[in-house]
């Protein structure tokens, strides 16, 4: 009990000190310390409770209670202030009316309901305790460092580190906060806080698109605020359990009204079609950020919170909209990412897309799926952070994101590009992580009733994620010209937090059966009696091809040196062609060469494809939200 | 499950007997043409030939590149000669795959880089049919392993015949067969210079030859599966597939990338779609 009240409230304490302290050296040391602090207890969680399965934890409703009352209030206040002052009256009308809902609840119905325990533990939720003490004290570590450069770049943005290191470190206490609550009243706080940070977080830089941006995410937040507060209501007047336990344990019948509720809550947090902008839109934040809200918080709240809840949209129809919801999103998404050549674009569409996948397992609640899920979020976590702060990196060196000017990038900075390699072959290809967890999510989708349209949006996206990834892996290693290595400017910190994280994509699919075994399968099996298995041949030979791919670079050893071979020139048609590859056109037009990747707008133009997914999506949502409002249509 | 000795065989056999369809295919292909054409041996002395040429390079990694190209296509297929995840084998080939693009990338030669491409396109242009046959056979038969695929006992085709319609328009492309061979071909008239393996000479350009050979060996094996429970009508469907191939080959020219993609999802899509939506229906799955 000490260690999750240290989880969620150390943060906080760093928050402050964040806050209160100037920049300078004292500051970073307590971000850095903190950090560690922050990631050794998670791993302590682990140490201590991975065989303990689901524990329960009574920690008093009061004093709690009224603070986090206090701060809701707070919240609301600071929102309608801002949605006054940058004028945007739908901010201010939702932040009314969510409150409305939920005082209406506080002092109508929450007197009334007896809650057992405020706080748990279990597997799922210590899994997502190291990736938020983790990955998300990696990511602070980063910022110290990437933040002080970021200023330096744009010195027309005003420093306002201070405040932002104290959300980001709010960010993670919220999120701890989200994972080990029981209390739904505790969760939605919890969840409006992160909806808060990331508003904040979004509009960091203070330019009108960035402002912009921010409300737009704050906007669909709140919308999906507004169905969690609606969860809370009806289990105020139906008398639900309010524990997240028990609810659960309730199923269908008692449960579905407000799972289905926070599922619509959980798909606009987790950027699903239709409100997938908010995600696109968050890129105008410094890097860290994107990072952040991509691996660690923020959209994988969102899918927790569905995959909680899969027990109960299984089998019914709701949840089955909510999968077709996600794997819509997944296919489409993917299809969208073709066309970007922005990198932190492109990753974000392919975070909606996996997010997607998630929802998708989620809405189908089978245990097959839902093991597939949990694995879907650990290695998207990993890799994703590190493609994010890698491009980050690459961003302050070469002064562009665009994927296009990243030719080279093997020359210019070795380590980084293999680091993104790492990242991105973690992401799409046989033996590593996500591939893994694709495989699974397959197979959960074949045994599912309906489950054919599932397998053909998974079959199609496959084919689609791998063009859009493997192009950008190829970009990386096309080498125009010999460049200079440009990689010393890089500050040691950064690299090491990019090292660290790709020693964790490498670690997770070498551990991955273990962590399969030890924390995925009890939690399955403790929900559904259950569980499922990729089946050890198949694990072994997953940790074969990994050692295959890890030895395969010693032949560069052999290779690499060219000595017993000649070297040739790139064939250019008989043009005779310069060392820096100039060459003479038709016309005699003096030409350099440069290459360039494809990105079939004409067929996965993103607008078109961002219209249809929107149509879809929208159509989904509304059916699914009429299942339960309109009486008598799920009986 | 895994019987290694096969595995063990493929890798030894397969260059054998992928070189020998390898040369039947040119001898049948010189028929239709009304040539003569070359011995049923002679793509061994042509890569045979290759080894012994000047080593040359343009970038130094792209031998790397090729051999993981190679040593993934024959781990792929002997997985699959092994018994094993049929799922697993679909991702080690496009694994393999991806090294070979990657080569193609890494020489940045402009021919090369529209091979790396196209090479890109077909891979996803067959990747759903290829995950779709593996899902069809997991419904028909109850497994992924091919062990248990193969010892099914009952004629396959029966009940897959959408998704063998699908699988067959799809192949042309795996096979590198016109219409669909936009990233690389054997016919010089309608080719971008050499596509991806533009830069590519000597052994380097030997080992793809291999890699080809391994894969056309891979993709019978998978057609095999088809017919596998009577091993006769399997050899004359296998021998009446390739057949087909070569006859379609030798009769298209070149589709543009835009047609082969779109054209083999839409096939894909309708000829599995009837053909699986039957388990759903029946509550076979």
């Amino acid at each position: 009990m000490e260690l999750l009240l240290f989880l969620i409230l150390f943060p906080l304490l760093t928050a402050v000190l964040c806050l209160v302290l100037p920049d300078h050296p004292i500051r970073r040391w307590v971000i850095r310390v903190s950090g560690v602090l922050i990631g050794a207890g998670a791993v302590y969680l682990l140490v201590t409770s991975y065989d303990s399965g689901m524990r329960l934890i009574d920690v008093p409703h009061e004093p709690v209670g009224m603070i986090m009352q206090v701060i809701v209030l707070a919240i609301a206040l600071l929102v309608l202030y801002l949605g006054v002052r940058y004028r945007k009256p739908l901010a201010v009308g939702l932040i009314l009316v969510q409150t409305a809902l939920v005082q209406y609840f506080e002092f109508q119905y929450a007197p009334g309901l007896a809650m057992e325990a405020n706080l748990f533990v279990d597997e799922f939720s210590i899994i997502m305790a190291l990736i938020i003490g983790v990955i998300g004290s990696l990511i602070c570590i980063y910022a110290i460092s990437y933040m002080r450069c970021y200023h330096e770049h744009h010195p027309e943005i005003e420093d306002r580190r201070r405040s932002f290191f104290f959300i980001m470190f709010v960010f993670l206490s919220a999120m701890f906060g989200i994972v080990f609550s029981n209390n739904l009243l505790w969760f939605f706080f919890f969840w409006e806080v992160t909806t808060l940070a990331s508003f904040l977080l979004i509009g960091y830089t203070r330019t009108e698109e960035a402002t912009n941006n921010a409300f737009l995410a704050l906007h669909m937040n709140l919308l999906g605020g507004i169905g969690f507060a609606l969860a809370l209501l009806y289990i105020g007047v139906t008398g639900a359990p309010l524990g997240l336990d028990r609810l659960v344990e309730g199923g269908a019948a008692v449960a579905l009204v407000p799972a289905v509720l926070i599922a619509f809550a959980g798909l606009t947090k987790s950027a699903q079609l239709p409100f997938s902008s908010w995600l696109l839109g968050a890129m105008v934040a410094p890097t860290p950020v994107s990072a952040l809200l991509h691996s660690s918080t923020m959209v994988k709240a969102g899918v927790y919170a569905i995959i909680k809840f899969a027990p109960v949209l299984s089998g019914t129809v709701p949840g089955l909209m909510v999968a077709l919801v996600g794997g819509t999103t997944f296919f489409l998404a993917s299809a969208m990412a073709i066309t970007q050549s922005n990198a932190k674009r492109m990753l974000a569409y392919s975070t909606i897309a996996n997010l997607g996948l998630v929802v998708a397992c989620g809405g189908i609640g089978t245990y097959e799926a839902v093991w597939a899920a949990i694995l879907l979020i650990v290695f998207h976590a990993v890799a994703k952070s590190l493609l994010f702060l890698s491009v980050g990196t690459v961003e302050h060196q070469i002064h562009s994101r665009d994927i296009e000017d990243m030719d080279g990038l093997i020359v210019k900075m070795p380590r980084v590009a293999a680091m993104i390699l790492i990242g991105i072959t973690g992401m799409f290809l046989a033996p590593f992580g996500m591939l893994i967890s694709k495989w699974a999510s397959l197979r959960a989708f074949i045994d599912a009733p309906g489950g054919l349209v599932f397998v053909l949006l998974i079959a199609f996206g496959s084919g689609v994620t791998l063009f859009f990834w493997a192009k950008w892996l190829g970009r990386l290693i096309t080498r125009p010209l010999d460049e200079e290595n440009i990689e010393g400017r890089v500050k040691t910190e950064e690299i090491s937090v990019l090292f660290a994280l790709s020693a964790l994509v490498i670690g997770v699919c070498l551990l991955f059966p273990r962590i399969a075994h030890s924390l995925v399968e009890p939690y399955v099996l403790s929900i559904y009696g259950m569980v499922t298995q990729l089946g050890q041949d198949n694990e072994i030979i997953m940790i074969l091809m990994l050692a295959m791919i890890l030895v395969l670079p010693l032949t560069m050893l052999y290779f690499g040196n060219g000595r017993d071979r000649r070297k040739l020139d790139v064939y250019m048609s008989g043009r005779a062609t310069t060392p820096d590859m100039h060459f003479k056109g038709s016309a005699g037009i003096d030409r350099q060469l440069s290459l360039h990747n494809y990105y079939l707008e004409g067929y996965f133009g993103e607008g078109k494809l961002m219209r249809i997914g929107v149509a879809v999506s929208v159509l989904l949502v509304l059916t699914m939200l009429e299942l339960i409002v309109v009486p008598g249509v799920l009986a | 499950m895994i019987a290694w000795l096969y595995g063990i065989a493929f890798v030894i056999l397969a260059p054998l007997l992928g070189g020998l369809v390898a040369g039947i295919d040119r001898r049948v292909t010189a028929r239709m043409q009304g040539r003569v054409g070359p011995p049923i041996l002679q793509s061994f002395y042509d890569v045979g030939k290759l080894f012994e040429k000047e080593r040359a390079y343009v970038r130094a990694s792209q031998n790397f590149y090729i051999l993981g190209y190679l040593i993934f296509i024959a781990f792929s297929g002997a997985l699959f000669f092994a018994g094993g995840d049929l799922l697993l084998v679909i991702f080690a080939l496009t694994l393999s795959h991806i090294f070979l693009v990657i080569g193609a990338y890494s020489v940045t030669s402009p021919y090369a880089l529209i091979g790396a491409e196209r090479e890109l396109i077909q891979l996803m242009a067959v990747e759903p049919m290829i995950i779709l046959v593996s899902v069809g056979f997991y419904l028909a038969s109850g497994s992924f392993y091919v062990s248990e695929i193969a010892a099914y006992g009952g004629p396959l085709i029966l009940l897959l015949p959408g998704v063998f319609i699908g699988f067959f328009y799809a192949l042309t492309m795996k096979l590198r067969k016109s219409p669909f061979d936009i990233a690389t071909c054997h016919h010089a008239h309608q080719e971008i210079v050499k596509g991806v393996t533009t830069e590519f000479s000597g052994s380097t350009l030997g080992m793809v030859e291999i890699a080809h050979w391994y894969e056309a060996v891979l993709l019978i094996g998978i057609t095999w599966l088809f017919f596998a429970w009577n091993p006769l009508v399997a050899v004359v469907a296998v021998a009446l597939v390739y057949l087909a191939e070569i006859f379609i080959d030798n009769t298209t020219a070149r589709a543009k990338w835009g047609f082969a993609l779109g054209s083999i999802w839409l096939v894909t899509l309708v000829s599995t779609v009837a053909n699986l939506a039957v388990f759903y229906i029946g509550g076979m799955a």
